[in-house]
């Protein structure tokens, strides 16, 4: 009965990847049916040499490490302080995670035009009124304001999680704690941190696996412009060789994309495994 | 003033600003959606106007010509179907899976579980050139077949891990004793274990609708206008020819409260879903 899904997984693997890996060897563009040469390492050499890799491997990079960032030090932040009995936590646990629930595209669009835009958004109405200058945050800050939109869908993921380990840090525990005369910091580098190193730790991994391939907020708010400032991997391949109907170009693109989410993943495991056996 | 009265003041003020706090916190990460809702109801002059007005006579408008001006409820339709056709088919599979590895455990079940997680590292737009030929092939593209197909086989390898750490809390002694009374497998599932797990199950069913709901990566590049869910007629809106933000804010809002409350509902199921059984 196992058979099925290991079976349809297996193919869903197999058949695409080993596809793209044929492909990427060929010239190949929808645009002009007949021969595909083999070309060998053309593609990843055209691809690599393209004027927007660097650009979208340090933006990917970019965006990667600054959501992570900024949605751990929040999501710990937050979480620890609403880690206590109030009235009405119900509905604060309720709003604070309702982003991770809204798709994508609604987020994006939601953000650039009624919070960041420059002339009705809610974000120039405040720094009006506060006597700031506005931003164009598109024009001016394009991937910060990415940053931001992505960070706000991914800090729900992050307090979810780390809100509910804390709930299961011991109260006997703390007491104990607090008897030895840990108090604040103190208790929080101590006890509170050392007992959230596994959820965030699950934070790190399947948000690193989400991010690195962002594609439909970008898409939709710069389509990865202005230039290649906004452009990560995902949207490289999709302009210069999807748009181009490059099958070669946008197989070998592909192909490393693959190659860079395993070098990451492989290398988080390995982090990983290590700061779970530190603290155990 | 005595010194106990004073420390019980500063405990109790020390109460009420971390309470302020916390819905401070809330309500800032809430704003969006809040505002999102609230631009619905205004005109299109409004949602304009600069500073943006809070208080407007409000308006139905938005959501009585949604479907007139944006086709809203054919896009309704196919992401229902995409996504309750996906999540049916993904939790016979991933049931079936999962009763075979919880109950019939051999040497190879961990690696199994293990790699069928490892699928979800494929950055999708790795694979995206031979879906896409594949799907212009069997004549899939801009089909809710293809997308229930692709649906089902990305949201598999969660729904298995789920399904399956709910059925190892079964204890296996009430299986057996259901075996003396003749029970077959089927019979097992499903007069046995489904009733035990039913909350487990109902929380990897709403996972499931949430994610193929909220999936914007297939969607928006596979699909034109057959098949089109719900994230591909918001993403019509990104162009800048029309500045109907009002009405973007009436169908976004459409689109995301089922989602939004289904994840409200599930919240403390959720966290052990998303972090594949690492934090309870």
């Amino acid at each position: 009965m196992l058979s099925p899904s290991v079976i349809l997984l297996l193919v869903w693997m197999i058949v695409p990847l080993a596809m793209t890996v044929y492909f990427s060897t060929l010239r190949y563009n929808l645009l002009y049916p007949g021969e595909k040469p083999f070309v060998g390492l053309e593609n990843y050499y055209y691809f690599i040499t393209d004027s927007g890799f660097l650009a979208g491997m340090s933006n990917t990079f970019l965006l990667v490490v600054s959501v992570l960032l900024i949605t751990i030090v929040l999501g710990v932040a937050i979480s620890v302080l609403i880690d206590f009995e109030f009235k009405g936590k119900g509905i604060v646990r309720s709003m604070l995670i309702a982003p991770f629930f809204v798709m994508p595209t609604v987020s994006a669009l939601i953000w650039k035009n009624l919070l960041l835009h420059p002339v009705s958004g809610v974000f120039s109405a405040v720094s009006k009124s506060l006597g700031l200058t506005t931003i164009d945050w598109f024009t001016n800050y394009p991937l910060l304001s990415i940053i931001i939109i992505v960070s706000w869908q991914w800090l729900p993921f992050a307090i979810l999680l780390i809100m509910t380990a804390l709930q299961s840090l011991d109260l006997e525990q703390k007491e104990a704690a607090k008897l030895d005369g840990a108090e604040g910091w103190k208790m929080f580098w101590h006890i509170t941190l050392p007992h959230l190193a596994r959820p965030i730790v699950v934070v790190i991994m399947i948000e690193t696996i989400f991010l690195l391939s962002i594609f439909a907020e970008i898409f939709v708010t710069t389509g990865g412009g202005p230039g290649f400032e906004t452009t990560n991997l995902a949207l490289l391949i999709f302009n210069q060789a999807l748009l181009q109907f490059d099958v070669g170009m946008a197989s070998a693109g592909g192909l490393i994309a693959v190659i860079l989410a395993n070098v990451a993943a492989f290398a988080l495991i390995r982090m990983i495994g290590k700061s779970l056996t530190d603290h155990k | 003033m005595n010194q106990e009265y004073r420390y019980h003041l500063i405990r109790v003020s020390q109460f009420w600003i971390r309470t302020a706090m916390s819905w401070f916190v809330a309500l800032l990460i809430f704003f969006p959606i809040a505002w999102m809702l609230l631009t619905s109801f205004k005109s299109e002059i409004e949602a304009f106007s600069t500073p943006p007005s809070i208080f407007f006579k409000p308006t139905l408008e938005n959501y009585i010509l949604v479907d007139e001006r944006s086709d809203y409820f054919k896009f309704a339709l196919n992401s229902v179907i995409v996504s309750f056709g996906s999540t049916l088919l993904g939790m016979l599979l991933a049931v079936l899976a999962a009763y075979s590895m919880a109950f019939f455990e051999t040497k190879r079940t961990q690696a199994t579980l293990l790699w069928m997680l490892s699928t979800k590292m494929l950055p999708p737009v790795g694979v995206l050139v031979p879906i896409y030929l594949l799907f212009r092939d069997f004549g899939l593209l801009d089909t809710r077949t293809g997308l229930v197909i692709l649906y089902t086989l990305m949201n598999m390898p969660i729904m298995v891990w789920m399904v399956y750490t709910y059925f190892k809390e079964v204890p296996t002694e009430i299986l057996e004793a259901a075996r003396l009374d003749g029970a077959y497998a089927v019979k097992e599932i499903i007069y046995i274990l489904l009733p035990i797990c039913k909350g487990g199950l109902a929380a990897t069913v709403l996972l499931s609708l949430i994610l193929s709901w909220n999936e914007a990566f297939w969607s928006l590049n596979l699909t034109t206008a057959k098949a089109a869910p719900l994230t591909a007629l918001i993403a019509s809106y990104s162009s800048p020819e029309g500045l109907f933000w009002a009405k973007l804010s009436a169908v976004s809002t459409l689109a995301c409260a089922p989602i939004l409350v289904f994840g409200w509902i599930s919240q403390k199921q959720l966290v052990r879903g998303l972090s594949f059984g690492a934090v309870k």
